[in-house]
Protein backbone atom coordinates (compact mmCIF):
# COMPACT_ATOMS: atom_id res chain seq x y z
CA UNK A 1 0.00 0.00 0.00
CA UNK A 2 1.73 3.38 -0.85
CA UNK A 3 1.40 6.69 1.39
CA UNK A 4 -1.74 9.05 -0.37
CA UNK A 5 -0.86 12.19 -0.06
CA UNK A 6 -3.64 15.22 -0.69
CA UNK A 7 -2.23 17.85 -2.35
CA UNK A 8 -4.86 20.82 -2.30
CA UNK A 9 -5.37 23.15 -5.74
CA UNK A 10 -7.57 26.91 -4.63
CA UNK A 11 -7.91 28.69 -7.70
CA UNK A 12 -4.42 30.77 -7.80
CA UNK A 13 -2.29 27.80 -6.92
CA UNK A 14 0.41 27.33 -8.71
CA UNK A 15 2.56 24.59 -7.04
CA UNK A 16 0.17 22.06 -6.96
CA UNK A 17 1.48 19.79 -9.88
CA UNK A 18 5.08 19.78 -8.69
CA UNK A 19 4.26 19.02 -5.58
CA UNK A 20 2.55 16.09 -6.84
CA UNK A 21 5.35 15.60 -9.23
CA UNK A 22 7.61 15.26 -5.82
CA UNK A 23 5.35 13.22 -3.70
CA UNK A 24 5.22 10.68 -6.71
CA UNK A 25 9.07 11.01 -6.78
CA UNK A 26 9.61 10.41 -3.61
CA UNK A 27 7.19 6.87 -4.25
CA UNK A 28 4.02 7.56 -2.80
CA UNK A 29 0.97 8.42 -4.85
CA UNK A 30 -0.19 11.95 -5.26
CA UNK A 31 -4.43 12.88 -4.80
CA UNK A 32 -5.79 15.68 -6.06
CA UNK A 33 -7.95 17.81 -3.61
CA UNK A 34 -10.23 20.36 -4.63
CA UNK A 35 -10.43 23.64 -2.46
CA UNK A 36 -14.43 23.31 -2.93
CA UNK A 37 -14.61 19.75 -1.89
CA UNK A 38 -15.15 18.44 1.93
CA UNK A 39 -13.41 15.28 1.04
CA UNK A 40 -10.10 14.14 1.81
CA UNK A 41 -10.22 10.79 0.11
CA UNK A 42 -8.59 9.12 2.37
CA UNK A 43 -5.17 10.68 2.29
CA UNK A 44 -2.94 9.88 4.77
CA UNK A 45 -1.30 13.82 4.65
CA UNK A 46 -1.93 16.64 2.79
CA UNK A 47 0.20 19.30 1.13
CA UNK A 48 -1.05 23.22 0.57
CA UNK A 49 1.07 24.18 -2.17
CA UNK A 50 2.57 27.89 -3.19
CA UNK A 51 0.97 30.26 -5.35
CA UNK A 52 -1.64 33.17 -5.04
CA UNK A 53 -5.09 31.39 -4.23
CA UNK A 54 -7.64 33.52 -4.48
CA UNK A 55 -5.68 35.84 -6.11
CA UNK A 56 -4.08 36.91 -2.70
CA UNK A 57 -7.41 38.99 -2.07
CA UNK A 58 -7.47 40.36 1.44
CA UNK A 59 -4.82 38.90 2.84
CA UNK A 60 -2.50 35.84 1.87
CA UNK A 61 -4.23 33.09 2.75
CA UNK A 62 -7.15 34.85 4.49
CA UNK A 63 -9.87 33.38 1.83
CA UNK A 64 -8.53 30.04 1.34
CA UNK A 65 -8.49 29.84 5.15
CA UNK A 66 -12.45 29.51 4.94
CA UNK A 67 -12.85 27.20 2.16
CA UNK A 68 -14.77 24.10 2.19
CA UNK A 69 -11.75 21.63 2.02
CA UNK A 70 -9.86 23.73 4.92
CA UNK A 71 -12.72 23.01 7.39
CA UNK A 72 -11.58 18.60 6.53
CA UNK A 73 -8.04 19.98 7.01
CA UNK A 74 -8.13 21.71 10.02
CA UNK A 75 -9.95 19.12 11.47
CA UNK A 76 -7.59 15.98 10.79
CA UNK A 77 -4.34 17.53 11.48
CA UNK A 78 -5.74 18.62 14.99
CA UNK A 79 -6.23 15.09 15.61
CA UNK A 80 -2.34 14.57 14.06
CA UNK A 81 -2.41 14.31 10.59
CA UNK A 82 0.57 15.25 8.64
CA UNK A 83 -0.01 18.95 6.80
CA UNK A 84 2.80 20.57 5.44
CA UNK A 85 2.08 24.31 3.73
CA UNK A 86 4.61 25.67 1.30
CA UNK A 87 4.72 29.11 0.65
CA UNK A 88 0.96 30.61 0.33
CA UNK A 89 0.30 26.74 2.25
CA UNK A 90 2.77 28.52 4.17
CA UNK A 91 0.23 31.58 4.68
CA UNK A 92 -2.79 29.73 4.68
CA UNK A 93 -1.91 27.62 7.80
CA UNK A 94 -1.03 30.78 9.38
CA UNK A 95 -4.57 32.09 8.56
CA UNK A 96 -5.84 29.14 9.99
CA UNK A 97 -3.92 29.97 13.21
CA UNK A 98 -2.92 25.95 12.90
CA UNK A 99 0.47 28.42 13.17
CA UNK A 100 1.46 31.04 15.00
CA UNK A 101 2.65 34.75 14.03
CA UNK A 102 1.74 36.07 9.90
CA UNK A 103 4.03 36.43 6.82
CA UNK A 104 4.22 40.49 5.46
CA UNK A 105 5.65 42.14 2.62
CA UNK A 106 9.05 41.77 2.09
CA UNK A 107 10.99 44.19 4.01
CA UNK A 108 12.75 45.12 0.88
CA UNK A 109 9.44 45.44 -1.11
CA UNK A 110 10.76 43.07 -4.32
CA UNK A 111 9.72 40.10 -4.80
CA UNK A 112 12.33 38.12 -4.04
CA UNK A 113 13.42 34.39 -6.46
CA UNK A 114 16.79 32.97 -5.36
CA UNK A 115 18.05 30.04 -4.53
CA UNK A 116 18.46 29.96 -1.04
CA UNK A 117 20.35 28.32 1.67
CA UNK A 118 19.06 27.29 4.73
CA UNK A 119 19.82 24.97 7.89
CA UNK A 120 17.25 21.95 8.90
CA UNK A 121 16.76 22.17 12.94
CA UNK A 122 14.41 20.50 13.74
CA UNK A 123 14.14 16.81 12.37
CA UNK A 124 11.69 15.23 14.58
CA UNK A 125 8.24 16.06 12.47
CA UNK A 126 6.98 13.67 9.97
CA UNK A 127 8.21 16.42 6.77
CA UNK A 128 11.89 16.91 8.23
CA UNK A 129 12.86 13.48 9.63
CA UNK A 130 15.17 12.53 6.44
CA UNK A 131 17.68 14.98 7.14
CA UNK A 132 20.33 15.03 9.93
CA UNK A 133 20.00 18.16 12.34
CA UNK A 134 21.81 21.60 11.23
CA UNK A 135 21.88 20.01 7.66
CA UNK A 136 22.25 22.55 5.04
CA UNK A 137 20.21 22.68 2.15
CA UNK A 138 19.68 24.98 -1.39
CA UNK A 139 16.09 25.29 -2.64
CA UNK A 140 14.36 28.04 -4.78
CA UNK A 141 12.79 30.78 -3.10
CA UNK A 142 10.48 32.89 -4.26
CA UNK A 143 7.87 35.21 -2.20
CA UNK A 144 6.66 38.68 -2.52
CA UNK A 145 4.76 38.29 1.03
CA UNK A 146 7.43 35.97 3.27
CA UNK A 147 8.47 38.02 6.55
CA UNK A 148 8.02 36.20 9.28
CA UNK A 149 6.36 38.10 12.45
CA UNK A 150 5.29 37.00 15.98
CA UNK A 151 5.17 38.47 18.76
CA UNK A 152 8.74 38.49 20.99
CA UNK A 153 7.42 35.53 23.71
CA UNK A 154 6.08 33.50 20.46
CA UNK A 155 9.57 33.46 18.79
CA UNK A 156 10.89 33.03 22.17
CA UNK A 157 8.59 29.84 22.59
CA UNK A 158 9.16 28.45 19.01
CA UNK A 159 13.04 28.76 19.28
CA UNK A 160 12.77 27.06 22.94
CA UNK A 161 10.72 24.36 21.96
CA UNK A 162 12.27 23.46 18.74
CA UNK A 163 10.39 24.53 16.28
CA UNK A 164 11.96 26.43 14.39
CA UNK A 165 12.24 23.79 11.45
CA UNK A 166 14.67 25.55 8.81
CA UNK A 167 16.63 29.21 9.12
CA UNK A 168 17.67 31.12 6.04
CA UNK A 169 21.53 31.49 6.11
CA UNK A 170 23.42 33.99 4.24
CA UNK A 171 20.83 36.03 3.25
CA UNK A 172 17.45 36.92 4.88
CA UNK A 173 15.58 37.12 2.02
CA UNK A 174 12.56 39.19 3.28
CA UNK A 175 13.56 40.09 6.70
CA UNK A 176 11.73 37.49 8.74
CA UNK A 177 11.94 37.41 12.73
CA UNK A 178 15.13 35.54 13.61
CA UNK A 179 15.54 34.08 9.97
CA UNK A 180 12.92 32.07 10.43
CA UNK A 181 12.16 29.76 7.17
CA UNK A 182 9.45 27.53 8.57
CA UNK A 183 7.94 26.78 11.57
CA UNK A 184 6.02 23.47 13.03
CA UNK A 185 3.45 23.67 15.54
CA UNK A 186 3.37 22.04 18.72
CA UNK A 187 2.74 18.51 18.01
CA UNK A 188 5.07 18.64 15.27
CA UNK A 189 2.61 17.53 12.87
CA UNK A 190 2.01 20.67 11.36
CA UNK A 191 4.72 22.41 8.82
CA UNK A 192 4.74 25.78 7.04
CA UNK A 193 7.81 26.37 4.87
CA UNK A 194 8.00 29.36 3.00
CA UNK A 195 11.21 28.31 0.37
CA UNK A 196 9.41 25.91 -2.45
CA UNK A 197 11.24 22.12 -1.99
CA UNK A 198 8.92 20.95 -4.24
CA UNK A 199 11.03 22.50 -7.21
CA UNK A 200 14.47 20.78 -5.83
CA UNK A 201 13.79 17.25 -6.47
CA UNK A 202 15.17 16.83 -9.62
CA UNK A 203 18.74 17.93 -10.82
CA UNK A 204 17.22 18.22 -14.27
CA UNK A 205 15.44 21.75 -13.42
CA UNK A 206 16.06 22.00 -9.45
CA UNK A 207 19.12 23.96 -8.05
CA UNK A 208 20.03 20.76 -5.92
CA UNK A 209 17.52 17.91 -5.11
CA UNK A 210 17.56 18.49 -1.20
CA UNK A 211 14.07 19.10 -1.37
CA UNK A 212 13.04 15.50 -2.02
CA UNK A 213 14.00 14.64 1.65
CA UNK A 214 10.47 16.52 3.21
CA UNK A 215 8.40 14.53 1.08
CA UNK A 216 10.73 10.74 1.60
CA UNK A 217 10.27 12.01 5.81
CA UNK A 218 6.33 11.80 5.52
CA UNK A 219 6.32 8.74 3.16
CA UNK A 220 8.27 6.73 5.96
CA UNK A 221 6.88 8.66 8.75
CA UNK A 222 3.40 7.28 7.56
CA UNK A 223 4.62 3.58 6.75
CA UNK A 224 6.72 3.70 10.48
CA UNK A 225 3.11 4.78 11.79
CA UNK B 1 -30.32 51.23 5.22
CA UNK B 2 -26.79 51.27 6.88
CA UNK B 3 -23.07 51.79 5.82
CA UNK B 4 -20.75 50.01 7.81
CA UNK B 5 -17.23 50.87 7.52
CA UNK B 6 -14.53 49.22 8.67
CA UNK B 7 -10.83 50.38 8.82
CA UNK B 8 -8.00 48.51 9.21
CA UNK B 9 -4.57 49.01 10.30
CA UNK B 10 -1.45 47.14 10.38
CA UNK B 11 -0.03 47.09 14.77
CA UNK B 12 2.30 50.03 15.50
CA UNK B 13 4.77 47.28 15.87
CA UNK B 14 4.44 45.22 12.92
CA UNK B 15 6.74 46.79 9.86
CA UNK B 16 4.90 48.74 7.11
CA UNK B 17 7.51 48.53 3.87
CA UNK B 18 4.85 49.97 1.72
CA UNK B 19 4.25 53.31 4.14
CA UNK B 20 8.07 53.97 4.56
CA UNK B 21 8.06 53.81 0.41
CA UNK B 22 5.18 56.10 0.26
CA UNK B 23 6.96 58.39 3.00
CA UNK B 24 10.01 58.43 0.85
CA UNK B 25 8.17 59.43 -2.29
CA UNK B 26 6.39 62.58 0.03
CA UNK B 27 9.63 63.49 0.68
CA UNK B 28 11.15 63.78 -3.03
CA UNK B 29 7.70 65.38 -4.13
CA UNK B 30 8.64 68.18 -1.46
CA UNK B 31 6.85 67.59 1.92
CA UNK B 32 8.58 68.21 5.07
CA UNK B 33 8.63 67.61 8.52
CA UNK B 34 6.98 64.04 7.36
CA UNK B 35 7.63 61.90 10.33
CA UNK B 36 6.08 58.57 9.33
CA UNK B 37 3.18 56.94 7.22
CA UNK B 38 1.34 53.91 7.69
CA UNK B 39 -0.73 52.48 5.07
CA UNK B 40 -4.17 50.59 5.84
CA UNK B 41 -7.11 49.46 4.06
CA UNK B 42 -11.15 50.51 4.44
CA UNK B 43 -13.81 48.38 3.58
CA UNK B 44 -17.43 49.75 2.86
CA UNK B 45 -20.45 47.46 3.75
CA UNK B 46 -23.59 48.48 2.50
CA UNK B 47 -26.52 46.69 4.15
CA UNK B 48 -30.27 46.68 3.52
CA UNK B 49 -31.99 46.87 7.04
CA UNK B 50 -31.10 47.97 10.38
CA UNK B 51 -27.44 47.27 12.05
CA UNK B 52 -27.96 45.86 15.49
CA UNK B 53 -28.21 42.80 18.01
CA UNK B 54 -26.94 39.79 16.53
CA UNK B 55 -25.96 41.05 13.59
CA UNK B 56 -23.84 43.84 14.28
CA UNK B 57 -21.98 40.82 16.76
CA UNK B 58 -21.48 39.08 13.72
CA UNK B 59 -19.71 41.94 11.66
CA UNK B 60 -17.64 42.23 14.64
CA UNK B 61 -16.61 39.12 14.27
CA UNK B 62 -16.30 38.76 10.81
CA UNK B 63 -13.51 42.45 10.93
CA UNK B 64 -11.60 40.46 13.62
CA UNK B 65 -12.10 37.46 11.88
CA UNK B 66 -11.99 37.29 8.42
CA UNK B 67 -11.14 41.74 7.48
CA UNK B 68 -8.07 41.77 9.34
CA UNK B 69 -5.74 39.57 11.08
CA UNK B 70 -5.21 39.57 14.79
CA UNK B 71 -1.81 38.70 14.71
CA UNK B 72 -0.69 42.06 12.61
CA UNK B 73 -3.70 44.03 12.47
CA UNK B 74 -6.05 46.31 14.55
CA UNK B 75 -9.54 47.16 13.12
CA UNK B 76 -11.96 49.99 13.80
CA UNK B 77 -15.45 49.19 12.80
CA UNK B 78 -18.23 52.32 12.77
CA UNK B 79 -21.77 51.99 11.70
CA UNK B 80 -23.46 54.77 9.72
CA UNK B 81 -27.81 54.47 9.78
CA UNK B 82 -29.40 55.90 6.79
CA UNK B 83 -26.75 56.14 4.35
CA UNK B 84 -26.20 54.77 0.61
Amino acid sequence: MSVRVGVVTFPGSLDDRDAARAVRIAGGEAIALWHGDEDLKRVDAVILPGGFSYGDYLRCGAIARFAPVMHSIIERANAGMPLLGICNGFQILCESHLLPGALTRNDSLHFMCRDQRLRIENTSSPWTADFTSGQEIVIPLKNGEGGYVADERTLDALEAEGRVVARYLEVNPNGSRRDIAGIANERGNVVGLMPHPEHAVESLTGPSTDGINFFTSVLKSMVGS
Amino acid sequence: MARVVVDVMLKPEILDPQGRAVEGSLRRLGLTGVTGVRQGKQFIIDLAGVVEGERLELLETLAAELLSNPVIEDYKLRVIEDQV
